[in-house]
């Protein structure tokens, strides 16, 4: 290492003295890894790019001379042409948009709690809690989706669980009343105002827009939130035993009570976990398939269809390969632009006048009394 | 910085070359053999090699039933064929075009016709069939795609009435009463709730309510397939006559009953009726032997009887290297001997008119099924066709809260659009 770093300067340009091969040995070495990454993963993703700008349709090489370039036709049928195809992405983004909007926080919030119990030392059997919580993320999601079936069925343990306690429970998985509007129903809004229900987007009314997740929709964010969290409270965990005592305790010495430590001392230390967590939790969230493919397949009435199952039925199921390739790489636009915000609202800015003014001690009036 | 800047350009460069290298890989991996196969071209292939077969299998019982009879082809013929059991047929079947391996013969259902004959994939064989004439008429329609009649119907199934014979006679009813109009069904569906019975459940698609669609003298999409009539007059009188029954609480969906098919609210006896195909007859014996049920016609509509049907084909891929014995493995699965023999084994009614007979006298209790096939309407097969029946069917399970004319508008307009 130290010899790579004291290198002389090369004196006559490559090919002569000690280091001569030192580049083709370089290569040598990583070519494994770039013909790895090139065959399995760049090649695939140009061949799909190129699906989705051609009118292959699923037999034999989309290279073949007959396979024709169309240009935007795919991208614009699922996003500007208005019909069935425009519609169902629509009702797919709606329906992932209100998943994520709640998945997200929701895990991170409820990993990050776990996480500081089980890291308290004064608690008694952590490891079996730690255990306990990571349990569901190490089981596989067709497990947990044909277990999460039988939970939420109409006669199931949650209608049971809730019975007792005096709730008709609603029949889940077959229910696909958005639960915003339900909420609304409970008031008395039974149709929103002209406004809403006249303009669309994507072939979806505003009004549905704001629908919510329909109750299956919700019990598939309940099982999401069940499975993850134990992950992500892993991170948490592993960046909680990295924080530093000393801060915490100059925290302590300076009089801060416990709510305010972790506020203002943890949570500020913890920025990068939670990038991370945000991040992963984003892109799986947008990403939800095998949950769609072995439970509901989209229904009830396509309130649990999801860009991902969409590109895959439109693909293996209608043929309409194209489209299928379409669908999924503008779910990975959508994937990129929301990391970048993130990263962007994350990102580590300069103590702003307001909050700095927080830590000065308020000298000067006290000086002047 | 200059030796930064080639190392990161080699870099670009490798990579790309990496890149093309694999994408030019892949490109000679795949079989281009694109232009032959399809519709026009009549010649079969013909070579000695061994036939794969795809199926869908519903259980043990036809997988063993299949294989069996598979065999005891190839030892006729001599020819090698063997059956593969499919756990996602669509998507093994999409994989094997794509690469340009497919099976040699496949389960291929009426809604997956149109696509994969649309790009090639298929090849038309049924007018080379020896027995083309035998096959049931409107069958032979399910799978005539652009005139051409391009696979032989394996089996079907079509609709009819189930009634649970002990809650029929608790609830005082004879054989006088089962029902023939709807007026009649009705009635009787009303007689038969009790609490926690529901007179008819059914499941909350357009292939269950298309019967009454069918019964009114609708359907989606002309016979000829060139016209959307989705909202037609009869058909808003279908569905408006399902809401009533609905809104009433004498019919009801199987999964509002915390069922997942029709069959097993019938079997559960939270319905004293339903409305499935002859493959309850499976489900009932394995599942629920102590129910005691009889199958009836449905009743007629204002437009007289009506039902729906059901079937598969035996698709041949146009890739394949063996067409003609596949065509000959096909000519042997359809024979009326051995669709019998299929039927014993695991219940589909045959697709071969020369069985009927034979089927209906081993089956009599089973007799409505085969009626059906005379007046029974297919699911449309128009390229795009599954995407509409699935919005279709999306809107179906809000029917009890919705407007019937609204729901067919819109399954309308998704309908023109495919249909165009």
């Amino acid at each position: 290492m130290t010899a790579t770093v004291a290198a002389p300067p090369r004196a006559g340009g490559p090919g002569r003295g000690i280091r001569r091969g030192e580049a083709l040995a370089g290569w040598v070495f990583t070519l494994p890894v770039i013909l790895i990454l090139g065959i399995f993963l760049l090649a695939p993703v140009l061949m799909a790019l190129w699906v989705s700008f051609s009118d292959w349709t699923g037999r034999g090489s989309p290279l073949s001379a007959n396979v024709n370039f169309v240009g935007l036709e795919n991208y614009a049928a699922i996003t500007v042409d208005g019909g069935l195809p425009t519609r169902d992405f629509g009702t797919s983004l709606r329906n992932n948009a209100w998943y994520v909007l709640l998945v997200v926080p929701i895990q991170t919030a409820l990993s990050l709690f776990l996480a500081v119990l089980v890291n308290r030392a004064i608690l008694r059997g952590r490891g079996f809690f730690r255990t306990a919580f990571y349990f569901p993320s190490v089981t596989s999601s067709v497990a947990i989706t044909v277990l999460w079936l039988f939970l939420f069925s109409a006669t199931g343990v949650v209608n049971e669980v809730l019975s007792w306690l005096g709730i008709n429970g609603p029949n889940w998985f077959q229910d696909p009343t958005g639960i915003v509007h339900n909420g609304l129903r409970a008031v008395g809004v039974t149709s929103g105002p002209a406004a809403l229900t006249e303009n669309d987007f994507l072939g979806i009314s505003w009004w549905d827009w704001m629908a919510g997740p329909s109750v299956a929709m919700t019990a598939f964010i309940l099982m999401a939130v069940f499975t993850t969290s134990g992950t992500f409270m892993l991170l948490f965990i592993a960046a909680l035993q990295n924080l530093s005592a000393e801060v915490h305790e100059a925290a302590m010495v300076d009089g801060a009570n416990a709510w305010q430590r972790f506020w203002r001392v943890t949570l500020p230390q913890l920025r990068p976990t939670l990038f991370t967590v945000l991040t992963l939790g984003l892109i799986g969230c947008w990403q939800v398939f095998d949950q769609i493919y072995t439970g509901t397949q989209g229904g009830p009435s396509k309130t649990t269809l999801t860009p991902a199952y969409l590109s895959y039925s439109s693909a293996f199921l209608d043929q309409d390969w194209g489209r299928g390739a379409a669908i999924a790489f503008i779910l990975f636009a959508i994937i990129v632009i929301f990391t970048i915000f993130q990263r962007w609202v994350l990102r580590d800015r300069p103590v702003s006048k307001r909050r700095a003014r927080q830590y000065q001690p308020s000298q000067p009036k006290e000086a002047r009394r | 910085m200059t030796r930064h800047k080639t190392r990161a350009m080699l870099g670009t460069g490798a990579l790309l070359v990496t890149g093309a290298l694999a994408l030019t890989a892949c490109g000679s991996g795949f079989d281009d053999g694109g232009g032959a196969g399809g519709g026009d071209d009549s010649e079969l292939t013909s070579s000695d090699e061994a036939l794969t077969v795809l199926i869908g299998s519903s259980g043990d019982a036809e997988t063993d039933a299949v294989t069996e009879a598979v065999a005891a082809w190839s030892e006729e013929s001599g020819i090698e064929a063997t059956v593969q059991v499919a756990n996602d047929l669509p998507q093994q079947l999409s994989q094997g075009f794509a690469a340009g391996s497919p099976p040699d013969l496949f389960y291929l259902a009426t809604e997956a016709l149109a696509g994969y004959a649309g790009n090639g994939s298929l090849k038309a064989y049924g007018d080379l069939l020896s027995n083309k004439d035998d096959f049931f008429p409107t069958l032979v329609q399910n799978f005539t795609y652009e005139d051409e009649f391009y696979c032989a119907p394996k089996d079907f199934s079509t609709l009819q009435l189930i009634i649970n014979t002990s809650l029929w006679e608790a609830a005082g009813l004879t054989d006088d009463d089962i029902p023939t109009t709807w007026d009649e069904l009705a009635d009787v569906a009303a007689t038969l709730t009790t609490d926690g019975v529901t007179g008819l459940a059914f499941g909350p698609e357009y292939q269950r309510v298309g019967a009454f669609m069918a019964q009114a003298g609708g359907q989606l999409i002309s016979d000829d397939g060139t016209e959307a009539v989705a909202n037609s007059p009869e058909n808003v009188e279908a569905l408006t006559y399902v809401k009533e029954q609905m809104e009433a609480g004498s019919f009801a969906y199987s999964s509002d009953l915390g069922a997942g098919w029709g069959g097993e609210a019938f079997g559960k006896q939270l319905s004293a009726m339903t409305i499935e195909g002859n493959w309850i007859q499976g489900a009932m014996t394995n599942d629920f032997p102590d129910v005691q049920y009889q199958v009836v016609e449905l009743p007629e509509g204002p437009a007289g009887k009506g039902t729906m049907q059901f079937t598969n084909c035996w698709g041949m891929a146009a890739d394949s290297p063996n067409q003609q014995a596949a065509l000959e493995l096909v000519e042997y699965l359809t024979s009326a001997e051995q669709q019998l023999a299929f039927s014993e084994a695991f219940g589909p009614m045959p697709s071969v008119q020369s069985a009927a007979e034979q089927w209906t006298a081993d089956n009599p209790e089973l007799a409505a099924f085969i009626a059906g096939a005379d007046y029974a309407k297919g699911v449309p097969t128009n390229d795009g066709i599954s995407a509409v029946i699935s919005d279709f069917n999306a809107q179906l399970e809000g029917l009890k809260t919705g407007d019937p004319q609204q729901i067919l508008d819109t399954v309308q307009e998704n309908a023109e659009a495919i249909v165009g």
